[in-house]
C-alpha cells in the first residue's frame, strides 16, 4: 500500500491503487478508473483528463492543472523556495524526513502546493493547486505557508486568488503545526474578504479533514468538480461511529450542492470560462476573449504519447 | 483495578486502600496508629510525585481523559459568578456539546464558551460525549460576535474528542462551521483566551481555539489526530497509540517549546480531579492575569499581534 493510500481518510482510496490493477499498459492507452473503458490517451488529454465515455474527472497533477487553467502567456511559478520543515523530528516506522525526500524525489516537488502568478483570459490572478501525489496533498507548514503568502500577494496586488484543492487533510507528521495552518490560512482569507479581494475555491477529488475545515470551504465562491468527494470526516470513520451504511452519493459534489455548501458544480472543460466570467464580474475588469489566447500546450502535442506513468511513489 | 485510578496509578491506589483500612481499624482500637497512617500518606504523596514526574505522553493523554477529570461545567461555577447560559445557533438548534453564556469574572463581564463531554451516562448522551455538530460551532460564533458588540472578552474551555463525525454533521456543513470560526476568531475585536482543560482533538478543538493566548492545563493534551487514529493509519493498530502520542508531541511541554502554546497551568498533584477547587482557582488567576495585560494594549495592537502570531505558526 502506498503512502497516499495510508494518508487518505479510510474508505476514500486513491485512484493509484485502483489503477495498479489495470492490465492496460501505460503509454498510448489509458483505462478509466470509473467506467473501465480503454481510452486513447490523446483523446483523454484533449478533454482535460475527463473520460470521454463516462465524464469521470480523473485526478490530475498540480502543474497540469495550473497549466491548463492559466493563460499560456506570462505564467510564472512563485514562492517556489518554501520547503517543508520537520520540527518534531517525527518518526514512526520511517523518519518523516526520509518520507519527505522520497516524496520529493517521486514528484519532483518540494511539497504539496504549487503557486503561480498568471492571467486568466487576460485577467491577472494568482492560482494555487494541491499536488495530491505529494503525501496525499496533506497540509503541513509548507502548504499552509505557501497558501498564506500567495493569498497575501493577492491582497497586496488586489488580484483574485483561485485555489484547486485536493487533500487528505492536515499532515499528521507535523502534528499541531499542521493544525495551526488551518487557522493561518483561514485568517488570511478573512482579510481578503474584508478587503474585497476575490477568493475562489475549487474542490477537486478528494478533500477531507483540515483542508476541508479551513481554506477549501471559505471561498467567496465555492466550486466543485463533478462527483468529487469532500467532507470533514472520512466515510469509514462515520460508518464506524454511527454503525450505518452511508447513503449513495454521500459527500459527493452533488451532495454538497444540495446541502448548500457550494455554489456550483463545474465541468473541468468549462472551469476556465466559468471562473473567468465570475472574476470579471467581481473585479469589474474586462477579459481577453478566449480566441485571442495562444493555443494550450495539449493542442500542439497530440502526437506525443510518451507521457510518464502516473502514480507510484 | 480501581476505576478511579489509571493503570500506572495502581500502586497509589493500593496504598490508599491500606490507608483507608487503617483508618477504619484506628477508630475502634486503643493502639495509636495515626503515625502509621501519616507515614503511609507521606509515602503515597511521594509515590504520586514520583509517578507524575515521569509521565509518558500517552499517560498524559489518559489523565486528560480521566473519568473523574473536571469538565467545563465543573469549572464554570468555580471560576465565574452569575453565569447565564445562552442557547441555540438561531438557525437549526442548540448543541449541548458546546456550552456558552455570559458570566462575571470579579466585576468584569465575560463570554464563556466551552465544550462539555458530560458526566453521567444520560448527560453524556445529551452532550453527545462532547462532540459538537455544526450548530454548536455556530452557537459559539454567535456568542463571540455578541461579545465583540458588547466589548466583553471571550474565554474558551477546550475539551472534546473531536467534532461529531456523522451524516447530519456533514449535511449541515461541519467543515464550513469550523472554518468560519477560525476566520472570524482571527479578527474578532475583543480579547480571546483559549484554555485546553482536557482533550483538544483536532479541528473540533481549534473551532473554538483561535485567540490571543493559548494555555493548557499541565496534563491536558492537544493533537491534530488522536493517537489511536494516527496509530491506525501508520501501524494499522490502535495498540500503537502510545508510540503515536510520543511521536506527535501531544503534551503542553512540547507544544510550548514549539511556540504553539503560550502557558501551562500547573495541576494539583495527581491531576486536576484530585482538587478541582484548587485547579479552578489557578485557572481563574491565570485568566485574570492575562486579561489584565491584554487590556493594557490598544485593541488594534492586540489584533495585530494575534494576526502576526497566526502567520508565524511553523516558522
Amino acid at each position: 500500500m502506498s503512502w497516499i493510500d495510508r494518508i487518505l481518510p479510510s474508505g476514500v482510496g486513491s485512484e493509484e491503487s485502483e489503477k495498479r490493477s489495470s492490465s492496460v499498459p501505460e503509454g498510448l492507452w489509458k483505462k478509466c478508473v470509473k467506467c473501465e473503458a480503454v481510452l486513447y490517451r490523446p483523446d483523454v488529454e484533449r478533454n482535460d483528463d475527463v473520460c470521454p465515455k463516462c465524464d469521470h474527472h480523473m485526478r490530475i497533477g498540480a502543474r497540469q492543472r495550473l497549466g491548463s487553467f492559466l493563460d499560456d502567456a506570462d505564467r510564472e511559478e512563485i514562492l517556489a523556495d518554501i520547503e517543508p520543515v520537520d520540527r518534531l523530528k517525527f518518526k514512526d516506522k520511517k523518519r518523516y524526513r526520509d518520507r519527505l525526500s522520497a516524496a520529493q524525489k517521486a514528484t519532483n516537488e518540494k511539497d504539496a502546493l504549487i503557486a503561480m502568478r498568471g492571467a486568466l483570459q487576460g485577467l491577472p490572478i494568482i492560482a494555487v493547486a494541491f499536488e495530491f501525489k505529494f503525501h496525499g496533498g496533506s497540509m503541513g507548514y509548507a502548504v499552509g505557508e505557501k497558501f498564506t503568502r500567495a493569498a497575501q500577494l493577492a491582497l497586496d496586488e488586489r488580484i483574485p486568488l483561485v485555489c484547486f484543492a485536493a487533500s487528505g487533510g492536515a499532515r499528521m507528521q507535523e502534528a499541531l503545526i499542521s493544525l495551526m495552518q488551518m487557522a493561518k490560512t483561514s485568517a488570511v482569507i478573512e482579510r481578503m474578504k474584508i478587503e474585497g479581494v476575490p477568493y475562489v475555491s475549487v474542490m477537486t477529488d478528494p478533500i477531507y479533514g483540515g483542508v476541508s475545515a479551513s481554506l477549501a470551504l471559505l471561498g467567496d465562491i465555492n466550486i466543485a468538480e463533478p462527483d468529487a468527494r469532500a467532507g470533514f470526516a472520512g466515510p469509514n470513520i462515520i460508518e464506524q461511529t454511527i454503525r450505518q451504511k452511508l447513503p449513495k452519493g454521500f459527500q459527493r459534489s452533488e451532495f454538497l450542492l444540495e446541502h448548500g455548501a457550494i455554489d456550483m458544480i463545474v465541468h473541468r472543460t468549462e472551469m476556465r470560462d466559468t471562473i473567468a466570467r465570475l472574476l470579471s464580474k467581481l473585479t469589474k475588469q474586462p477579459l481577453t476573449p478566449a480566441e485571442e489566447q495562444p493555443p494550450l500546450p495539449g493542442e500542439e502535442e497530440v502526437d506525443e504519447v510518451t507521457i510518464a506513468p502516473e502514480g507510484d511513489e | 483495578m480501581n476505576p478511579n485510578y489509571l493503570d500506572f496509578e495502581q500502586p497509589i491506589a493500593e496504598l490508599e486502600v491500606k490507608i483507608e483500612e487503617l483508618q477504619l481499624v484506628g477508630s475502634d482500637n486503643e493502639i495509636n496508629i495515626s503515625s502509621e497512617i501519616e507515614t503511609l500518606r507521606d509515602k503515597s504523596t511521594k509515590l504520586t510525585e514520583k509517578i507524575y514526574s515521569n509521565l509518558s505522553a500517552w499517560d498524559i493523554v489518559k489523565v486528560a481523559r480521566h473519568p473523574l477529570r473536571p469538565h467545563t461545567m465543573d469549572y464554570i461555577p468555580r471560576i465565574f459568578t452569575e453565569f447565564d447560559e445562552l442557547h441555540g445557533d438561531r438557525h437549526f438548534g442548540d448543541d449541548r456539546a458546546i456550552v456558552g453564556g455570559i458570566a462575571r469574572l470579579d466585576d468584569r463581564p465575560v463570554m464563556v464558551i466551552g465544550q462539555e463531554k458530560g458526566r453521567a451516562v444520560k448527560d453524556k448522551v445529551l452532550r453527545n460525549f462532547g462532540m459538537p455538530k455544526p450548530e454548536g460551532y455556530r452557537k459559539a460564533l454567535r456568542l463571540m460576535e455578541m461579545a465583540e458588540r458588547f466589548k466583553m472578552p471571550v474565554v474558551t474551555l477546550i475539551d472534546t474528542p473531536g467534532a461529531y463525525p456523522g451524516i447530519d454533521s456533514e449535511e449541515r456543513g461541519i467543515s464550513e462551521s469550523i472554518a468560519q470560526n477560525l476566520a472570524v476568531m482571527s479578527r474578532l475585536a475583543t480579547p480571546i483566551i483559549c484554555i485546553v482543560i482536557g482533550e483538544g482533538s483536532s479541528g473540533g478543538a481549534l473551532g473554538i481555539g483561535v485567540g490571543d493566548h493559548l494555555a493548557m492545563l499541565q496534563y491536558a493534551t492537544y493533537f491534530v489526530i488522536s493517537p489511536e487514529g494516527c496509530a491506525n493509519i501508520i501501524w494499522k493498530s490502535s495498540d500503537k497509540a502510545p508510540d503515536a502520542a510520543e511521536a506527535m508531541g501531544v503534551t503542553s511541554s512540547i507544544l510550548q517549546e514549539l511556540g504553539i502554546v503560550d502557558a501551562t497551568i500547573p495541576e494539583p498533584l495527581g491531576g486536576a480531579h484530585r482538587d478541582v477547587d484548587l485547579m479552578a482557582q489557578r485557572i481563574r488567576e491565570h485568566i485574570i492575569t492575562q486579561l489584565d495585560s491584554m487590556e493594557q494594549l490598544p485593541l488594534e495592537d492586540l489584533l495585530a499581534k494575534r494576526y502576526q502570531r497566526l502567520m508565524s505558526y511553523g516558522n
